[in-house]
């Protein structure tokens, strides 16, 4: 397994997750990770080069539902429960121009 | 207090109202809701208005639903059309879902009445309800502890007499531990059992929704309305589920009981002899206790706390401020993800999030996730074999009973523990109940965890049934 996991690793991984953490949570989470990151440790010792990954308890292949038209959720309700809307449309701040 | 069976059979032939069992239900939610805070909202005017339709249809001759009158409490992480669905998070603070959850069209149409969306720990991450955004919910049994998690609102709402059933979900436990420190049944069916279009994700292979009732014959009966095939939901499994209620009377005679001989340890000892008397109970009821070994149930913690978040993370990228709850405003469209999710989500949160992410990220996935999954196999694997030999098999629900608010909330690791019975279920995608059977060194309720294999329902309740009998 990985080396313990630094506090860069977490800020980075915060900014992947985008959480903004402060430096104080970020050193927080960094020791609490390693914790739980020491814990598992307890599957290094196995050997799994054979086993299968599951990744679903019940085996569904290609779940389709027939090409036919259904009644969908209704706009205005939608669009009324969002944070901000504009002509029938998700309204959201400036996607670029901005450092990302 | 009223069973569900016997509301739906008073209600039906006009022995008494469904206005006046509602009544009776927000009474007693008036009396007490404010120490033990079980719901995060009671729809009581919602709730008379359906009780009183029912009842004039019963007037009217017409036929009643399966459920009519029945006052039942949701898990607030199930939709419902135009009343607010807060998973007990501030993100989602205020939203009113523009759609019903397939069980919540389900219980309507049967002719439930929806008391209330009960409160859990933030968006069912916990195991105490001390997660949630909202403030705990009190056990009703003692107020001084815990009535479990994630699903501890629609434990307390049964244990408490606000509602005559409750429906949970359960990703590692969250309605069997509840259900076990709360003294009420709770059920987690077969993976895609139940549909869960509509249950706001936090673990999508998972995920499952179940009942919370005062007994076996109420959880039967509710599970047999909620379950069957849902083609709004993809891993819904395509065929009938099997009945329940006519099993219950069957008794166990033959019927072969896992004892498992390398549980995990940490369990508490009063706990270990009430389970030592359910296998006693079933012996002598006909049953026979065959030793069966699950060598890697002592990895499901960390297979499940590498999995569960790994989803988690995914599931929960959706609340980035844009098409549902709020938004912290900032300049540009990261800075308003990062700002939104860092005011809307709490600690437990953030910090699955952040395991799930560095489980799934380039460099870690092989080491972490992708291992998981295998140990995952592993353990489904064992209960494979073990079920060879076994119809179904007990173990405690949870290793104590309800423990003290705060006791638990400095370090996750201990709170993970909870759920070290209860997680390989969730792993394996089987169904699993807890059934009270009894008191602990404490006088709190001890529950009994029956497990059987897929779609081993019918097994799972003929010994919850006669378990219940002994106890």
């Amino acid at each position: 397994m990985p080396e313990q996991i630094s506090k860069e690793t977490v800020v980075k991984v915060s900014r992947l997750a985008r959480l903004s953490l402060s430096p104080d949570q970020a050193e927080k989470m960094t020791s609490q990770l390693a914790g739980m990151l020491e814990h598992f440790r307890d599957i290094d010792a196995l050997d799994l080069s054979d086993v299968e990954p599951m990744t679903q308890p019940y085996p569904l292949k290609n779940v389709m539902r027939q090409d036919v038209e259904a009644k969908s959720l209704d706009r205005q309700e939608v669009l009324d429960q969002a944070p901000a809307a504009e002509s029938g449309r998700f309204r959201v701040p400036p996607t670029i121009g901005f450092d990302v | 207090m009223q069973k569900l069976v016997e509301i739906v059979a008073g209600v039906t032939n006009g022995s008494f109202t469904a206005s006046a069992v509602v009544e009776e239900h927000l009474g007693r939610i008036k009396a007490r809701e404010s120490e033990i805070h079980a719901f995060n909202l009671v729809t009581a005017d919602q709730a008379r208005e359906t009780a009183a339709k029912i009842d004039d249809d019963v007037k009217a001759g017409k036929k009643v639903g399966a459920l009519a009158g029945v006052p039942i409490a949701l898990k607030d992480n199930m939709c419902t059309r135009g009343v607010e669905t807060t998973c007990s998070s501030k993100i989602l603070q205020g939203w009113k879902p523009p759609y019903d959850a397939t069980v919540v069209t389900k219980l309507r149409q049967a002719g439930a009445v929806v008391v209330g969306k009960t409160n859990l720990d933030e968006f069912a991450m916990g195991s105490s309800t001390e997660n949630s955004a909202f403030g705990p919910t009190k056990n009703p049994l003692d107020i001084s502890r815990v009535p479990g998690g994630s699903s501890g609102g629609s434990a307390a709402a049964v244990s408490a007499g606000f509602a005559a059933a409750s429906l949970g979900s359960d990703t590692g436990g969250s309605i069997r531990q509840p259900a076990a420190l709360c003294g009420v049944v709770g059920v987690k069916p077969t993976y895609g059992t139940v549909s869960r279009y509509g249950l706001v994700a936090f673990a999508s292979s998972l995920d499952q929704i179940g009942p919370f009732t005062s007994d076996v014959r109420d959880a039967a009966t509710l599970l047999e309305v909620i379950s069957g095939h849902d083609p709004m939901d993809s891993t819904s499994i395509p065929q009938s589920a099997p009945s329940l209620v006519s099993v219950l009377e069957h008794g166990v005679k033959g019927m072969r009981i896992g004892r498992v001989t390398d549980l995990p340890e940490g369990c508490e000892p009063d706990v270990l002899a009430r389970l030592e008397a359910a296998f006693d109970a079933l012996r002598k009821a006909g049953a026979t206790i065959v030793d069966v070994k699950l060598p890697s149930l002592q990895y499901c913690l960390t297979a499940y706390y590498l999995i569960a978040p790994a989803e988690a993370s995914s599931n929960l990228a959706r609340y980035d401020g844009v098409r549902y709850g709020n938004r912290v405003e900032a300049t540009d469209l990261n800075a308003m993800y990062a700002a939104t999710r860092e005011a809307g989500f709490g600690e437990e949160v953030k910090r699955r999030i952040m395991l799930g992410t560095y489980a799934l990220s380039a460099g870690y996935y092989d080491a972490y996730y992708g291992k998981a999954l295998k140990v995952r196999r592993l353990i489904s694997d064992d209960f494979a074999r073990a079920y060879k030999d076994v119809d179904t098999i007990l173990t405690p629900t949870s290793p104590s009973t309800a423990f003290k608010f705060g006791s638990k909330t400095d370090n996750p690791l201990a709170m993970y523990l909870c759920d070290v019975f209860t997680i390989p279920t969730n792993l394996a995608g089987h169904p699993a109940m807890s059934v009270p059977f009894g008191v602990g060194a404490d006088s709190m309720p001890v529950g009994i965890q029956v497990l059987a294999t897929t779609m081993g329902e019918q097994a799972m309740f003929k010994v919850a049934a006669e378990l219940e009998r002994a106890s």
